[in-house]
């Protein structure tokens, strides 16, 4: 259907209803990944290393299988011995295998070692002291710099993926280089050249909830698992390859996942459940600590960069260049291509160029973290051009709207943008009062724009239709925030059934095809436009019906409001037929009516958002609060407006969290000095002020009602707005995250001490 | 370790249990008595999550051993409900989205009952700070807070 048919045309689309699965979330009945129970189940705990690298020289199980009530215990040797290390990203199985049990190795602080399970949390808690481990500690690297340089320790030889230059440490793992025209020439032709290097540490996703399965594996190779993660089917496969299961006989029902923002993409205890059950035939349950969250999952890289960027006076780009090193942990695979591809996607380059290095430390492999490396890029390049508006007199938002990128743009990192609302957010921003609103003294206003990809991905969706004429729609994303609810209206509009009368369910790897994992803001995209599709697939068969009922040709038949009508006056003349009418009789008329649908689909249509935020910093303390914050992003289409206003706030809040004050802290010893909530400190509600929102709406091509994703690009902006607004607040250019008051305060006398 | 035998009452129901001296409430209510609406977010006492009330009072139940719960009542989130009527909160909780994902929701609903029975007409600054000790990452709290105030707005009204 053309977008231009739907315009203002919606009657579901766009309304605000209760959301399915709300009485179950406020009433405590919703059940989470530790709320699962089985009858002989087990609870297991995994043992973790205290080094940040060193050689695991023997593991002496023995004293442990002899304490009361353990039933099993499993190291390395409990896993396939089928799967070879190889470079870069070849060898990710591999990886993740390394990474769930270590080898040979502990390659970081936490890093599991060996695992129990027995009839009591308590009891597989004890049992872990008394599994004796020796060690040999080798030299360690945690900061991403000094992993570059020659005399860094080696985490492991041979990761280096085919593109990475020759004579980098082996420690660079990936390696992305993009970009087009003459960044030199563009920078002789500038009026104004600035070049920063800018710094930002180590954050975690902080789900509340943290990782939790249980897990059932007989000898015969079948099992079942229940976990909270963002996507369970990549569960199944990675778990599968792991323990050499045939991938079917792996059954995994994703639970209510508390939390996710990209941590819940990756498998880290699924496996070692499974290979506990198996080994004491039983069911086993194995929930982590939120140390063990901290310590062991997550959190995204952090990054060194250097970007430069040159303007003419009247605020025109001349050339762009940024250098991006991410520090991935002990494992390739950090989004060092996406952080430069990211970057200068904004803006209409005549002249860029982004080189991005993917390194390795003796710390967590980093996990996606909503919009993986684009916040970090956007603080960078964002600051820049703050500082060239500053110095040349410019109006950042004019200037922002003067280089923006439009329909038809030659990206920064390749293709052509199709139609987007970089523009329209810009120009929304403008218009808002924030604005142009007064400061007080002391405070300071910043603004960022924010790119991100999104994504498609495989999808399949599948509709039942039952006798009543009620719908059954089975999704394979697990909901993270109120997905059922826009699934059900998008389900809604095809069908024209009220919104109630659809049950929505995430459905287990044995019950659909391939979902991909609830990742690249798809979900509402690519799972909406899988359940827009299979109510279509099951109009088509319900106007087939009606159309034998009639004696009318099937294409003479439309589906309208709930009812198949005559397509036209020579179809005939016939009351409209009731969509419970048809499936009252299908059982008799050719059987049951289902609709599916399966694709992989590839429109999902990039999204920019632009924030603006006002700070203030009090200058004795170093404190800084954001006193007002404003969020823009283009939504394409929102199907449920409270639901794409949450995932807006939601980023913005983690933003804030990421600029002010949260941080991977690690001691010389290269340990991790704060792995509890105390000392990893969100942000809490008296920290925040409201966040106001605003939808623009330019729609994707790539979607029938033109959605594209919104849960990341809100989380892009944040880190460059807020940095400009504190910068301006303390008349001083922050260049490094968290801008703790400590930092405040250093920066404030390091100028007073330059000035 | 012997095992202690505890007597309480649990939403108003007599419940008795035998638990590990290093047991917590937390550990009790969702491992024993199924209750699992209540969620262990840290175990340390810095997320609320596990947000039940003892004896009235609004407390982190992993901060609480289960022994302690002996001769008191303790309200949890299964609680809140009067049969198949929504507290006020719950209603306007699903009704202005005040959850993405819904693992932070039981302890804030504990929290925030607690806070409007104590002051029925709190400003957006006190519902904040009461709220400070319950961690969501979701939502940025706007929806939560609104959520809260208007409940006590309505509550306010009705009585
Ligand atoms: S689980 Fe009790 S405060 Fe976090
Ligand atoms: S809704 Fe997810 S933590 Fe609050």
């Amino acid at each position: 259907m053309a977008l231009d048919d739907q315009k203002g045309g919606f009657k579901f689309i766009g309304t605000r209803p209760n959301r399915p699965d709300g009485l179950d979330k406020v009433t405590g009945r919703a059940r989470f990944g530790a709320d699962a129970h089985a009858s002989g189940m087990l609870h297991a705990a995994i043992l973790r290393s205290p080094h940040a690298h060193a050689r695991i020289k023997k593991i002496d199980t023995s004293r442990a299988e002899a304490a009361k009530g353990v039933k099993a215990i499993v190291t390395r040797a409990d896993f396939t011995q089928s799967l070879q290390p190889a470079p870069g990203m070849k060898g990710e199985n591999w990886n993740i295998l390394e990474n769930v049990m270590a080898g040979d190795t502990a390659l970081y602080d936490g890093h599991a070692v060996a695992a129990v399970a027995a009839t009591s949390a308590l009891a597989a808690k004890d049992a872990l002291k008394l599994i004796e481990v020796e060690y040999e500690p080798l030299p360690h690297v945690t900061d991403v710099d000094k992993a570059m340089q020659a005399d860094a320790p080696v985490i492991r030889e041979g990761v280096a993926a085919g593109t990475v230059p020759k004579g980098l440490h082996p420690n660079v793992a990936g390696y992305h280089e993009s970009g087009h025209g003459d960044v030199e020439a563009g920078f002789a032709e500038a009026d104004l050249v600035v070049e920063d290097h800018f710094v930002t540490e180590a954050t975690h996703q902080g789900y509340i909830e943290p990782h939790a399965c249980l897990a059932q594996l007989g000898a015969d190779g079948k099992g079942e698992l229940w976990c909270c993660t963002q996507g369970h089917w990549n569960v199944q496969k990675v778990c599968a390859a792991l323990l050499d299961l045939e991938t079917s006989q792996l059954r995994v029902t994703a639970s209510e996942i508390g939390g996710g923002f990209g941590g819940k993409t990756a498998v880290f205890i699924e496996p070692v459940a499974l290979a506990l059950s198996r080994k004491a035939n039983r069911p086993v349950k194995l929930v982590m600590s939120r140390a063990e969250v901290f310590r062991a999952t997550g959190p995204t890289s952090s990054t060194s960069m250097d970007v430069k960027i040159g303007m003419k006076k009247d605020g025109t780009i001349t050339a762009a260049q940024g250098v991006f090193r991410l520090q991935g942990g002990a494992f390739p695979g950090a989004p060092a291509d996406m952080t430069a591809m990211c970057a200068f996607a904004p803006y209409a380059l005549k002249n860029v160029h982004q080189i991005g290095y993917d390194v390795m430390t003796n710390r967590p492999k980093q996990a996606a973290y909503r919009a993986p490396g684009s916040p970090m890029a956007a603080f960078g390049v964002e600051s820049v051009i703050d500082e060239l508006c500053n110095q040349l007199g410019l109006d950042p938002l004019d200037t922002r709207l003067k280089n923006a990128s439009h329909e038809g743009t030659k990206a920064s990192y390749g293709p052509k943008f199709q139609r987007i609302g970089l523009v329209e957010t810009l120009e929304a921003a403008k218009a808002h009062p924030h604005y142009t609103a007064p400061l007080k003294p002391g405070q300071g206003r910043g603004i960022s724009c924010g790119f991100w990809f999104n994504h498609g991905g495989e999808t399949a969706v599948s509709l039942a239709l039952s006798e009543d004429g009620t719908v059954q729609l089975a999704v394979g994303t697990p909901d993270i925030g109120g997905s059922r609810a826009s699934m059900a209206l998008m389900a809604a509009e095809v069908l024209g059934v009220p919104y109630d009368n659809i049950r929505v369910i995430i459905a287990d790897t044995a019950s659909l095809g391939y979902n991909e994992i609830s990742h690249g803001s798809r979900v509402t995209y690519a799972s909406g436009l899988a359940t827009i599709k299979a109510a279509e697939d099951a109009v088509k068969k319900l106007c087939a019906r009606a159309a034998a009922k009639w004696g009318i040709p099937e294409d003479a038949v439309k589906w309208e409001d709930g009812c198949a009508v005559p397509s036209g006056p020579n179809a005939g003349e016939f009351p409209p037929m009731p969509i419970a009418e048809i499936t009252r009789k299908m059982g008799a008329t050719g059987g049951p009516i289902c609709g599916h649908f399966e694709a992989t689909p590839e429109g999902a249509g990039v999204s920019f958002a632009t924030h603006i935020v006002d700070s203030e910093v009090d200058p004795e303390t170093g404190k800084t609060s954001v006193v007002r914050y404003t969020v823009v992003q283009d939504a394409g289409k929102a199907i449920h407006p409270t639901y794409v206003e949450g995932q807006f706030q939601g980023g913005a809040a983690q933003g804030i969290g990421w600029a002010l004050n949260e941080e991977y802290i690690y001691g010389e010893d290269g340990r991790l000095q704060n792995p509890l909530f105390l000392d990893y400190r969100i942000p809490v509600a008296s920290d925040l002020p409201m966040i106001d929102t605003v939808i623009v709406e330019v729609p994707n091509p790539g979607h029938p009602y033109g959605v594209r994703g919104v849960g990341e690009t809100s989380i892009c902006p944040p880190l460059a707005a807020i940095a400009n607004a504190v910068s301006a607040a303390a008349g001083v250019r922050m260049r490094q995250l968290p801008m703790s008051p400590p930092r405040i305060l250093e920066a404030l006398e390091k100028q007073a001490g330059d000035g | 370790m012997s095992m202690i035998h505890v007597n309480t009452k649990v939403n108003g129901d007599e419940a008795e249990f035998l638990c590990d001296p290093r047991e917590t409430l937390l550990d009790v209510l969702r491992d024993q008595l199924n209750l699992t609406g209540s969620k262990e977010g840290c175990g340390t006492g810095d997320c609320g999550a596990c947000s039940v009330t003892l004896d009235g009072r609004l407390v982190c139940s992993c901060l609480v051993l289960a022994v302690e719960a002996e001769g008191h009542e303790i309200g949890t989130v299964e609680g809140i409900a009067e049969g198949e009527t929504l507290h006020p909160l719950q209603q306007k909780f699903i009704e202005y989205a005040a959850l993405q994902c819904g693992i932070c929701t039981p302890g804030i609903l504990v929290a925030a009952k607690s806070l409007l029975e104590k002051n029925p007409d709190p400003t957006e600054s006190e519902v904040r700070y009461w709220l400070a000790g319950n961690l969501c990452r979701c939502t940025g709290y706007d929806k939560i807070i609104r959520a809260v105030m208007d409940t006590a707005k309505d509550m306010r009204e009705a009585s």
